[in-house]
């Protein structure tokens, strides 16, 4: 066999390894109600909650609590299945929040409180804004 | 008054881009053809398209320009992206705010690149220029902004559209005409110098990459399966060299003003343009192994031809909308992701079709490849930099193959590692272990063959050296991890074989010591990653014992320290202490205190209460009105070591209520063996009134002293005026200003408080707030028959800011490699060139 056909074996292998090594690693996507049953059933692992923040009927958003010294605050996210959970998460309020229309929390259940280590923001476009700035 | 001329010159010249791109690509083909009706006619008509193309694209960029500069609040792209307080050197970064500008960028780019092949490759110019100009085409396409009638399809997007077709705001409908006064303005994020050339940079990279395809698609084209090479090497090097650049500008950005804490975040959007680079700088080296030794060409057309597609498929990642939940920084969807996967499919079912067709043809080299050889290595180099790019791609691309899954009707739930940082450097690291010790190793084998044995001979210095300076590093570094160990083994190995080569190669020709500069740049680099990341340190940690905050965990408290005004604590061998809030001025450079001025009506203007003083200079008298960035505010924050001040350090908030938060960026302390990171993670919350202690009065007279907050206060003299912060007071008003002098620990604080009548009867107060002594001051009565004034003063914690800093040693180390790997690359392609 050539050596330079033992290096394209190798090196598939790898490829192979990589495939298997990110899909175990890879986190998911899922409701409140299905972190909460990995939690209780002791997977620890860190998972993706896709949702919404709560609204009340006039369209403002509800249930941003600061922390009294800004450094933590929670929030009410609303998830695909309509279920809301209450979010931890301690670092101040990231600018664009109050705007987003979707936000990604990463984090899992301690017991029945759900602690995000990140939070990602889904901002509307700039062309679907339908405001024109204050300061005009 | 709308100037409709502009934009619809504008979207003239982008129209006629995209038409006279089409035409010089068609020309290029025709006068390529086997058969040639007068080639050399349509090789003119292809030049001379290209060469209006050019002109096109510089009008759309001057047009753009001219709205943005001017102000033209009516068209869209200024509005969103400019504004007018916005300084003059940002305003070329607003062009690369949208989407459109930066394709845009991209197409000049192209454009310039492709005069200077029509210029000086005579030979290629009409195969190579048929790819080049097709690829401009669908560049132009993105911003074509046309809606075809009757198929509701819109093609591409207009830099060049009114706000009102922009935005549907109800204002439009009552008036027509209506221009806003003020744009949106720029991220501030944006507004740093690295933010003005690293785009450009990176595009100019993204450029550089469609010479070597469009050459190496050419000759497969033309049967001229190997002459392509000698041209595209230069070009290949050009390329490796400013995309690497521009990818560490953006590092070095993200480490100046994102408050993450790094240069590298191995965000989506940072991967897609790391995998491709590493793949460039695989078939950089599988190239250069070709002329030497004329191996594997079908693998190194392979790779360049993926170089280009991943460029495409980097794009359609951070401009499709795809990454959405998954990256923190990728553009929104503007509608585009079809015709972006159009333009990635397109040219890879064309390569890969080529490729196929061409395949049995592609000349092979029979000859074993031995260990011993030079080949081996190489080969080996590459294979391994194309599965450290592959490693970043699989998991960079779930959301793609979720979006495939969904295709297909099904649901797949898959999301990115949730710890991207040590998911991926766990894999990187050790890549870039084996890599230092193949690309030591080669470079060996490279300058001469080592036959059987030789090997033990030729390496033994080298390593003996490695050895002794990686024994060394360890002690006084005092590295235990064993992971980080074989990094700074390899690393080292690296640089001395590379060190020793050089030593006897640039005896030979200086000209060919460009590699071993690029290798020792390489190795250099990974001793400053190593230790600036793997070693950065969280230096501000809590000694205060206190919880901030009951409700958060124990990493919060533990990371961020608290700091009041003029209240020192010690942090990592210096005493830091918080000096309170300023502002930026606009004109010149400098810091003011917030307390020593007023604002006026224009929030972009305050008056100066008394001089200022910065850094020993006088920057404004007493009363002068100047500019300052109302929305910054910098945190002063000071660093000493015993007496001797090491550095003063302002760190940035820029507090955006409608927005619902803040934006921070940090100040570093730069210093030869370690950078020292600071950033605001929590500035004090202005919203909510203070919690006051109640009034306590006193009655004293001018000149004598009191106590404010444990500070020693005197009454310096009172005096009648008559206009109040700019208001004139009728004359039928009496107001009276108290100045009040307060000795604080290092400078002396000013209160004028204010009493008032009004319309002979009405008592009125202004109170005076010291937030950096935490105390407020008011006149409360005066007592003409003692000759005595009643002084309020309430008390609360003085004004406090959360930061956080890290210590990042020898993080100069990785400037220091980036910029050698530079010159090695700058020394190559000038070899290369010479001998083409």
């Amino acid at each position: 066999m050539k050596k330079t056909h033992i290096i394209a074996i190798v090196a598939i292998a790898a490829a192979i390894a990589i495939i298997i090594s990110t899909a175990g690693d890879a986190s998911t996507y899922v409701t409140f109600e299905q972190a909460f049953q990995m939690a209780s059933q002791g997977n620890k692992k860190d998972i993706h909650v896709v949702g919404e923040l709560k609204k009340d009927a006039a369209g403002h958003i509800v249930g941003i609590e600061k922390s009294a010294d800004n450094l933590s605050f929670s929030f009410i996210l609303v998830d695909d299945n309509r279920r809301e959970q209450t979010v931890y998460y301690q670092e101040p309020i990231p600018p664009d929040f109050a705007k987003s229309e979707k936000v990604v929390v990463i984090g899992s259940y301690h017991g029945d409180k759900f602690i995000a280590d990140k939070i990602l923001l889904k901002c509307p476009s700039k062309y679907q804004e339908q405001k024109l700035n204050a300061r005009v | 008054m709308h100037h409709y001329f502009i934009g619809n010159l504008g979207h003239f010249f982008v129209i006629a881009s995209l038409v006279t791109a089409l035409v010089a690509s068609y020309s290029y083909w025709r006068a390529t053809s086997s058969n040639p009706i007068n080639p050399s006619e349509w090789l003119i008509n292809g030049r001379t398209a290209f060469a209006f193309h050019s002109v096109a694209v510089v009008g759309i960029v001057f047009s753009l320009f001219l709205i943005i500069y001017g102000h033209y609040f009516e068209y869209h792209y200024a509005y969103a992206h400019s504004s007018l307080h916005l300084p003059g050197q940002y305003m070329i970064s607003c062009f690369w705010e949208g989407q459109e500008g930066s394709f845009l960028l991209w197409m000049f780019w192209q454009a310039a690149i492709g005069i200077i092949l029509i210029i000086t490759q005579k030979q290629w110019e009409a195969p190579a220029m048929t790819i080049f100009s097709l690829v401009q085409a669908f560049l132009a396409s993105m911003i074509l902004g046309v809606v075809i009638p009757g198929m509701e399809l819109k093609i591409g997007s207009s830099p060049f559209i009114l706000l009102r077709d922009a935005m549907p705001d109800p204002i439009f409908k009552m008036q027509p005409d209506f221009i806003p006064k003020d744009g949106n303005g720029l991220n501030p994020l944006l507004q740093n110098y690295w933010m003005v050339i690293h785009p450009p940079t990176l595009f100019l990279g993204f450029a550089l990459t469609l010479v070597p395809f469009s050459f190496c698609v050419a000759g497969l084209w033309q049967r001229k399966y190997t002459e392509w090479i000698q041209p595209a090497l230069p070009w290949t090097l050009v390329g490796g060299a400013i995309l690497g650049l521009g990818i560490l500008m953006g590092g070095y950005w993200a480490y100046e003003t994102l408050s993450f804490g790094g240069y590298w975040n191995w965000d989506p959007v940072e991967n897609a343009v790391y995998i491709p680079w590493l793949v460039q700088i695989a078939s950089l080296h599988s190239m250069i192994t070709w002329k030497s030794s004329r191996m594997a060409l079908r693998l190194t057309m392979s790779l360049v031809i993926a170089v280009f597609i991943l460029i495409l498929y980097s794009t359609f990642l951070t401009r499709s909308g795809i990454l959405g939940d998954a990256s923190v920084h990728s553009f929104t969807d503007l509608g585009l992701s079809g015709q972006l996967l159009i333009y990635l499919l397109f040219f890879t079912f064309v390569s890969i079709w080529l490729m196929t067709l061409r395949w049995k043809e592609i000349p092979v080299n029979a000859k074993e490849v031995d260990t011993y050889s030079k080949e081996f290595w190489i080969f080996l180099g590459a294979a391994i930099l194309c599965l450290m790019g592959f490693q970043v791609l699989v998991p960079t691309s779930i959301p793609v193959y979720n979006k495939i899954v969904q295709l297909f009707g099904m649901r797949s739930n898959l999301a990115p590692p949730a710890d991207q940082l040590s998911f991926y450097s766990r894999f990187q690291l050790w890549f870039a272990v084996i890599l230092c010790f193949v690309s030591g190793t080669a470079q060996f084998y490279w300058w001469g063959k080592l036959e059987g044995g030789e090997w033990k001979k030729k390496l033994m210095g080298p390593l003996l050296l490695t050895l002794v300076l990686f024994a060394l590093v360890l002690v006084i570094a005092r590295i235990t991890n064993p992971v980080y160990m074989a990094l700074l083994l390899a690393s080292i190995y690296l640089i001395i074989s590379n060190g020793r080569i050089l030593i006897t190669v640039t005896g030979r020709n200086p000209n060919l010591s460009g590699g071993g500069i690029a290798h020792i740049g390489v190795g250099l680099m990974l001793v400053g990653i190593l230790f600036s990341s793997g070693y950065s340190r969280i230096v501000s940690l809590n000694n205060t014992g206190l919880l901030y905050n009951r409700e958060m965990g124990d990493e919060f408290n533990r990371d961020n320290l608290l700091l009041f005004v003029n209240e020192p604590r010690t942090m990592a061998d210096y005493d830091i202490e918080f000096l309170g809030e300023r502002y930026e001025i606009r004109n010149g450079s400098g810091y003011v205190k917030k307390s020593d001025v007023e604002s006026t009506q224009d929030p972009f203007k305050v008056t100066a209460k008394r001089d200022i003083q910065y850094d020993g200079r006088l920057l404004y008298h007493a009363k002068d009105t100047f500019e300052i960035f109302p929305e910054n505010t910098y945190y002063e924050i000071q660093l000493r070591k015993g007496e001797q001040v090491a550095a003063t350090l302002h760190p940035r908030i820029q507090l955006n209520p409608s927005m619902g938060g803040f934006l921070a960026s940090p100040d570093i302390r730069r210093g030869l063996a370690s950078d020292i990171y600071t950033s605001v993670s929590a500035p004090m919350n202005r919203e909510s009134e203070p919690e006051w202690s109640p009034l306590e009065e006193q009655n004293v007279k001018i000149g004598k002293e009191f106590f404010v907050n444990d500070y020693v206060a005197v009454l310096e003299s009172v005096e009648r005026v008559y206009s109040i912060q700019g208001f004139k007071l009728s004359p039928d008003d009496a107001a009276v200003v108290a100045h009040i002098r307060i000795r604080a620990e290092h400078e002396d604080y000013f209160a004028d408080p204010v009493f008032l009548i009004r319309n002979k009867s009405e008592v009125g107060r202004l109170p005076y707030e010291i937030g950096e002594l935490g105390a407020r001051l008011t006149l409360l009565n005066i007592h003409p028959d003692t000759d005595e004034f009643t002084i309020g003063i309430n008390t609360r914690q003085k004004d406090w800011v959360i930061i956080k800093a890290f210590e990042k040693p020898y993080i100069n180390i990785l400037w220091l490699g980036t910029g050698i790997l530079m010159v090695g690359f700058v020394i190559a392609t000038r070899r290369r060139y010479k001998e083409y």
